[in-house]
């Protein structure tokens, strides 16, 4: 049954997909705000904000000093403009930075002390029911049977991680899994040995604010020759209004370990547009994998292209040691603004990259995404699958680099790049960009752009589909070499999200 | 059953009159049969029953059942037993076979207000069928119709159909291109499905597939209207006589 189950959903659409599409019934699923009690910082950016955020979450002394640096480089520093994107100028100093439900000033002894309409949002969000049990705190929880597979949670609620579950089990097998702040405190080593040495404080315009301004995010740190017992997940949500969201997310694999991680993303529907500015660092050291799968759906905007989050994340995975690898998988579907190049730096000899993405914009909606392939050492290879969707008034823009530097001795890259258009009001667009610095590498760059056929849509109704479905299973087909990249639990999200992102797209 | 009067129909973008006054009717249980010179209306008139964007109905009606066709979608045509088995049918990449499938009975269920078919019933169900047609369970996996052979296609397009059960099958050209092998496994595919509730509308160019499948009754079309309607006997007599004596009767 369950491999029955499984080779239905490689296949494509799913029947449930479809049912929960219905259900939805068009609006954006997680448009809902929680009303919690909020406590705020004060508006706009100073360094007595910087302290502020530093002092709430009981930071050290070095680390404040850190955030310092960084915001005065941040100064210095101007908002990057070479990306295929448009959006209004964004008062930096017209948002809050420090937004954290009010329930959370104490920091809850237990889950159970954590504000019951906090889990109602997880509830929400559909988080597995076992984890809600647990960071809702019920006793037992942890030895009651999980519905499937387990997935170990870490939920981030505007900017501050309000519970993490499995922890004790985890912490048996060795791995380290908790909100970054915590590690900070509690891991002062590992973060000082790790942080800012994948993406550095002045690495560009938004992660340099995020070093200065980051309020929480996930840490994980899995230790020589362990293979992580479970997924381990992350679900981020931006509720309170005028605020911007910095996780920080801070991974570390360590020799010969392995750890798949998923993180996952919703902000309520606003007519203000919303800035969310994260920074992921991935450390793999050799012999080590790390899956990273990402289902992002922001709010989008509504359908005039109001409101929505601008989504500016800088994600980079450094494989140090030789043999050592990393895969990045992103299903693309929200946010009004996106501009992303989750990268991977290939240091070690025989290392290997891979980067699969569907990108879906729809509306007004702006992608720009896409990956870098930095081949620094020998045999390393690196593989790129990207599928970008556009319909409606969208513009969607894979932005690729893949770099052989002169030591990337018999270096490989494989780049496919498919584009796909619903409509003739939507646009899309392939950057690649090469540079290639020894004669011994080989890099391939395969792109087509086609566009939801009228036959086939009539092909799919003809048979009883109804046009929303038949577009979803058309666009889930186009996507399949991605989806089937993706953990079980994403893929299943990752098909419904499809079919709701692209809803009203035809007709 | 099926129940065509008068139909006249133009391409939404020309001025072009295809159909010209059909008129016709299948009887529950009936096989009909429609032959006729190419270009002579017999897939757009397929296509206006089942819904295809493009085309515009400037006069007649056609209804399933008493209930008119015309104003209903493509995919409420199919859910009220409307199936038509294409003469060229369309690849869907990364598609499975299977998920089309099971995504195309449960929504036709579903619109019906039926209970939705299980995975595990599904898949018990689909082999079985296959079985039946002499399909490859195989092919129930690769996606939907890529890099299918012609005889392949045809034949999915029967499995479709029989997993469907519709009350009234088109099948546009479903002979054509395939040799004589393939003929008679798409044949008895046709002739299983055959039975006292159902009506076929089966359009083709040539004599053989009416050796197989025995029809009650041939229409001849040309130039966008039936001109001729009589028993089995008279697509022997195309075959014989070509279409020029037919044509020059009702000039
Ligand atoms: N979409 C279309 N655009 C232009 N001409 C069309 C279109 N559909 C049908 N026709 C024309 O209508 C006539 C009938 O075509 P068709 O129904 O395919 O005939 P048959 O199936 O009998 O060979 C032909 O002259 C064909 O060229
Ligand atoms: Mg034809």
């Amino acid at each position: 049954m369950a491999a029955l189950d499984q080779t239905q959903v490689k296949e494509g659409i799913d029947q449930e997909t479809v049912d929960t599409v219905r259900e939805v019934g068009g609006a954006y699923k997680y448009g809902w705000e929680t009303e919690i009690e909020m406590e705020y910082a004060p508006k706009g950016l100073s360094p007595d904000i910087v302290r502020l955020i530093s002092e709430k979450n009981e930071e050290p002394e070095w680390m404040t000093e850190w955030r310092l640096q960084a915001y005065e480089r941040w100064l210095t520093k101007e908002e990057p403009n070479w990306a295929m994107v448009d959006y209004p100028e964004i008062d930096f100093q017209d948002q809050y930075y420090y937004a954290r439900p009010k329930s959370m000033e104490v920091k809850p002894k237990s889950l159970d002390e954590v504000d019951p309409k906090l889990l109602e949002t997880y509830k929400k969000l559909g988080i597995p029911l076992k984890e809600q049990m647990i960071l809702a705190g019920v006793e037992g929880a942890e030895d009651a049977p999980a519905e499937g597979r387990k997935v170990a949670v870490d939920a981030v609620f505007d900017s501050v991680s309000v519970g993490t579950t499995f922890q004790a089990e985890l912490k048996a097998a060795g791995v380290i899994f908790c909100s970054i702040s915590e590690a900070i405190r509690e891991h002062p080593e590992l973060v000082k040995k790790y942080l800012g040495t994948v993406v550095p404080v002045s690495d560009n315009f938004y992660a340099t604010l995020n070093s200065a301004v980051f309020s929480d995010g996930s840490f994980v740190y899995v230790p020589p020759g362990v293979r992580c017992p479970m997924e381990l997940s992350t679900y981020f949500r931006i509720n309170a209004e005028n605020t911007g969201q910095f996780e920080r997310t801070l991974i570390i694999a360590d020799k010969g370990s392995y750890v798949s991680y998923l993180e996952g993303c919703t902000a309520p529907a606003r007519d203000i547009a919303q800035l969310h500015a994260a920074v992921v660092e991935i450390i793999v050291e050799e012999d080590a994998e790390v899956k990273y799968s990402t289902v992002q759906n922001w709010y989008p905007g509504d359908e005039n292209g109001k409101g929505g989050i601008y989504n500016f994340v800088t994600k980079r995975a450094d494989c140090r040691g030789d043999r050592s690898k990393i895969m990045w998988t992103q299903v693309e579907t929200g946010s009004a603004v996106t501009w992303k190049y989750p990268s991977c730096i290939l240091r070690g000899n025989e290392s290997q990259g891979e980067f699969y993405s569907i990108a879906i914009a729809n509306n007004y909606q702006q992608a720009d995404t896409g990956t870098k392939m930095v081949h620094l050492g020998k045999n390393t290879k690196s593989r790129i699958v990207s599928k970008g969707i556009s319909a409606g008034h969208a513009q969607n823009t894979y932005r690729g680099l893949v770099s052989m530097h002169p030591k990337a001795k018999n270096a490989r890259n494989y780049t496919q790049c498919d584009s796909l258009l619903i409509g003739n009001k939507c646009g899309a667009h392939t950057v690649p960009y090469i540079e290639v610095k020894n004669n011994s590498a080989r890099v391939e760059h395969e792109a087509t752009t086609s566009k939801v056929d009228d036959e086939q849509l009539f092909y799919c109704r003809s048979r009883g589909m109804d046009e929303e479905e038949a577009v979803a299973l058309v666009v889930n087909g186009f996507c399949k070499d991605v989806l089937q990249a993706l953990p079980m639990e994403f893929a299943m999200e990752a098909q419904q999200l499809v079919a709701i992102s692209l809803e009203g797209s035809v007709g | 059953m099926l129940n065509i009067k008068n139909l006249h129909v133009q391409l939404e973008d020309e001025d072009k009159q295809i159909l010209k006054g059909v008129d016709l009717t299948v009887e529950a249980g009936k096989v009909h049969a429609i032959m006729g010179p190419n270009g002579s209306g017999k897939s757009t008139l397929s296509y206006v029953l089942s819904g295809k964007g493009g085309y515009e109905v400037t006069d007649g009606s056609a209804t399933l059942d008493g209930e008119s066709l015309l104003e209903l979608e493509a995919e409420e045509r199919a859910a009220a037993g409307l199936f038509l088995a294409f003469q060229y049918p369309v690849e869907i990449p990364g598609v499975g076979n299977m998920t089309f499938l099971r995504t195309a009975v449960n929504a036709q269920r579903k619109a019906r207000g039926e209970d939705e078919m299980s995975a595990a019933e599904f898949l018990k169900e689909v082999r079985a069928t296959a079985k039946s047609l002499k399909i490859d369970a195989d092919m129930l996996k690769r996606p939907v119709n890529v890099g299918f052979s012609g005889g392949e296609k045809k034949r999915n397009e029967i499995l479709q159909m029989a997993m469907l059960s519709p009350k009234m099958c088109i099948l546009d050209e479903t002979d054509s291109g395939l040799d004589v092998d393939a003929m008679k496994l798409v044949a008895e595919g046709v002739n299983a499905l055959r039975d006292e509730n159902r009506g076929f509308l089966v359009i083709t160019h040539y004599q053989r597939l009416l050796d197989h499948i025995k029809p009650d009754v041939v229409h001849i079309m040309a130039n966008g209207r039936i001109i001729k309607s009589g028993g089995p006997e008279l697509a022997l007599e195309v075959e014989n006589n070509g279409y020029a004596d037919i044509l020059a009767e009702v000039e």
